[in-house]
């Protein structure tokens, strides 16, 4: 740029401010105070960070030697994130990852501040990141990522995002930022259709279904079929309920020769097994995970995971890493795996267990409770589908909290129908009453309605000892049942505080 | 499909059954705003006030069915306005006539701007709408959205969620759904009304899904479909669908107190 006389930041090494030495200790110090303070927002030490020195974050993840792989979408962020977190380590990296449910750019400038020794080094080999579909966006501004892993899109906070067809918008630009390899959902259209958009990446790569199975994994597109199990539709125009029977890749007339070849396909699923195609075989595994939603998430997992691999063995062939004598520190993390097949991913998956929420198992008086965290239609309904209701007592908690979402619309896209022969024995949160006029319009027995929260979740899980538990939860209905469970039995600490 | 009739309605005197045809219209692109909540709750109520009702998926291309007594609509996104308003267009003279000869309908957000003379986007291009509703809506940066209660005199309180840019103004003399409290809310912010309520038509940016909080709407939307069918609206109850249907009203009332006791 001759004659101009401005400067920009490299954003590959951002430009370090005079007292950038300070940011970890500051930024520790903070996170301590407000701990001790009993502040409890995650978040606050990173606004602080980030108000002293916006360089941190790109600053310290590019010491990363294998980058960071980006994971986003509507439904599954959090269990895919620990998946493939847990893998990688499995295989012997480091991995820094963002704890469940600080999924914004400031939650993880914390979680850093958390992790960096006060010299602001950063002692991993790779990120895996969580983060929103809007905060993906602004992170992406200032961090490229080596990987990313796009989900799905599904009308989830329309307050929030707006349409859905934006929040694919918002997607686009993950893809278009990042440089090594794009891995997206082939079943879903919004999300296939980013390719296009990838310019600067070495390769897309898919995940995707078997076709016997996509019926389970519908796309938003197929949210109408909610009218038809409830309406007394005729056929005139359609009849849905039976579109819903055939599949949605059938309703939308596709074919598999029209997609493109998926790197890892879900071929088959059992109770806690899963088989996946990969490099032309199939292998078939235990899994620990809850929920057949979360099994296409897992072949989502294996598909960046290989992403990773592939990249490192690169690397090593073309001497990246030796290459990087420059930085010393770089050239001795490289890491070392040893060899990789398919037969040891399938091992580490078989150990990953649910996160935060996602079938999270509580031993509370002799029963099983299961916590099913519910955001959004999509995601309320793979859970009703997931886990039936036979020979468990169900309870359903929604609260609408900025974090949860205050519009109910999102109750009348799911269809609860498959409750009715078991009815719901508890209906609590501050919206319990919506959401039993919900289920009254679907004819769903409902035992008792009581908006305290605390007091009903005791009276749940005292109810018919030995009975194992179902509880969906909006997210801050998820909090107040874990801290009032954590007063009656051990749960576990699943990094998002109280 | 019919496991939903496990409490199926006393026949007529006759055995004697009385159908009542309901359109949702473009159920696949319009229907954003949990609007099949509507629909699921026109056809409840009209099982337990003893009519026999038919529910039409009507999408683009879709024929009209071979009766039509209540239309209800949903909102979209802006994709999918695109999707349908070719086939609106095509279908705008039907439309008129059957408002004219007031068939009950529900037009929510999207639909209810279209059922309007016009928009104008933000960079000032004039779209077109089907004339039904003498308004116009014009788009604008700033979105109207949260908890919304507003006021009329024939349903009482009216109890939803908002979630719109666009802003709708009426033509005078063109009455509201209701009226809101504050500024910022409602059609465009500025007049204090919200919705617009020509012959049977409503249309409204209210959702949340708007009928099952507001049992007062849904039945007069059932009572007009019926007094045009059927010539009067008699329910015809056991005393198991008067009791299911004091029920819903019952936490339907717990639901619409809560509602319009949380914020914005």
């Amino acid at each position: 740029m001759p004659g101009s006389t401005t400067t920009r930041p490299n954003p590959k090494r951002p430009r370090r401010p005079w007292n950038a030495f300070a940011t970890p200790l500051i930024g520790k110090a903070v996170r301590r105070a407000a701990r001790l303070a009993h502040f409890g927002g995650s978040a606050f030490p990173g606004r602080v960070a980030e108000t002293i020195d916006p360089g941190f974050l790109a600053r310290t993840l590019a010491q990363l030697p294998l980058g960071v792989v980006l994971v986003s979408g509507t439904n599954g962020k959090t269990t895919t994130t620990r998946m493939v977190a847990t893998m990688l380590e499995g295989l012997g990296l480091r991995v820094f990852t963002n704890p469940t449910g600080s999924n914004f750019t400031r939650g993880v400038v914390s979680a850093l501040l958390d992790k960096v020794s006060l010299g602001g080094r950063l002692d991993a080999d790779i990120a895996v990141l969580e983060l929103d579909e809007a905060y993906a966006v602004h992170f992406v501004r200032q961090v490229r990522p080596r990987h990313c892993l796009l989900l799905n899109v599904m009308r989830d906070q329309l307050d929030r995002f707006g349409e859905i067809d934006n929040t694919a918008r918002l997607l686009g630009h993950v893809a278009e930022a990042t440089t090594g390899t794009v891995v997206l959902n082939r079943e879903d259209p919004r999300i296939a259709a980013l390719a296009g958009l990838a310019a600067q990446a070495r390769s897309i790569r898919y995940f995707g279904l078997d076709e016997g199975l996509r019926s389970f994994f519908p796309s938003d597109d197929d949210m109408t079929t909610t009218v038809s199990s409830t309406g007394l539709s005729d056929g005139q125009g359609g009849d849905a309920s039976t579109a819903a029977d055939d599949g949605p890749a059938a309703e939308r007339g596709e074919s598999p020769a029209d997609m493109p070849p998926a790197d890892v396909t879900l071929m088959a699923v059992g109770d806690h097994e899963a088989t996946f195609r990969m490099d032309g075989a199939d292998l078939t595994t235990s899994v620990r995970l809850e929920g057949v939603y979360n099994l296409y998430n897992a072949a989502a997992a294996l598909a960046v995971v290989r992403a990773v691999l592939d990249d490192l063995a690169a690397r090593r062939a073309s001497g990246a890493f030796a290459a990087a004598g420059s930085d010393a520190r770089a050239a001795a993390a490289a890491p070392s795996i040893g060899t990789v097949d398919n037969r040891r991913l399938m091992r580490v998956l078989s150990t990953v267990t649910p996160a935060f929420g996602r079938g999270e198992a509580i031993d509370v008086n002799g029963s099983t409770v299961e916590l099913l965290l519910v955001k959004n239609p999509m995601g309320f309904r793979l859970s009703l589908a997931s886990f039936r209701p036979e020979g468990h007592d169900t309870m359903i908690c929604i609260n609408d909290e900025y974090a949860d979402g205050r519009d109910m619309s999102w109750l009348w896209d799911v269809d609860f129908t498959s409750l009715r022969g078991t009815g719901v024995a508890l209906v609590s949160g501050v919206r319990a009453w919506d959401m039993a006029l919900r289920l009254e319009y679907d004819q769903v027995p409902v035992g008792e309605v009581d908006t305290a929260l605390d007091d009903a979740v005791e009276r749940f899980v005292a109810m018919n000892p030995g009975t194992p538990k179902h509880i969906y939860c909006t997210y801050t209905a998820m909090l107040a049942v874990r801290a009032r469970l954590g007063r009656i039995t051990e749960v576990a600490d699943a990094g998002v505080g109280r | 499909m019919n496991e939903h009739m496990q409490t199926p309605a006393p026949a007529g005197r006759d055995g004697e059954t009385r159908p009542i045809d309901v359109v949702s219209l473009y159920p696949r692109d319009m229907n954003i705003y949990g609007d099949s909540g509507n629909v699921l709750t026109v056809t409840r109520r009209l099982a337990l006030y003893g009519y026999e009702p038919h529910v039409h998926e009507i999408n683009q291309g879709d024929p009209w069915p071979g009766r039509v007594d209540m239309i209800l609509g949903g909102g979209g996104q802006d994709t999918g306005q695109k999707k349908i308003i070719d086939d609106l267009f095509r279908r705008a003279d039907d439309l008129r006539a059957f408002a004219a000869d007031g068939v009950p309908m529900l037009m929510i957000c999207g639909l209810y701007q279209l059922f309007g003379d016009y928009f104008e986007t933000i960079d000032g291009t004039r779209l077109d709408g089907i004339g039904i509703i003498g308004a116009h809506t014009i788009g604008r940066d700033v979105r109207m959205i949260g908890n919304l209660v507003e006021h009329s005199a024939q349903f009482g309180d009216v109890i939803g969620y908002e979630n719109h840019s666009g802003q709708t103004f009426l033509d005078d003399g063109v009455e509201p759904l209701g009226h809101v409290d504050h500024d910022g809310t409602g059609n465009n912010g500025e007049d204090h009304t919200e919705g617009a309520r020509v012959n049977n038509v409503i249309g409204t940016y209210m959702h949340g899904s708007l009928l099952p909080k507001n049992p007062a709407i849904s039945d007069f939307l059932i009572r007009a479909a019926a007094e045009r069918r059927h010539g009067a609206f008699e329910p015809r109850q056991g005393d198991a669908q008067r009791d299911e249907l004091a029920r819903i009203d019952g936490v339907a009332a717990r639901a619409r107190k809560v509602a319009a006791s949380r914020p914005r």
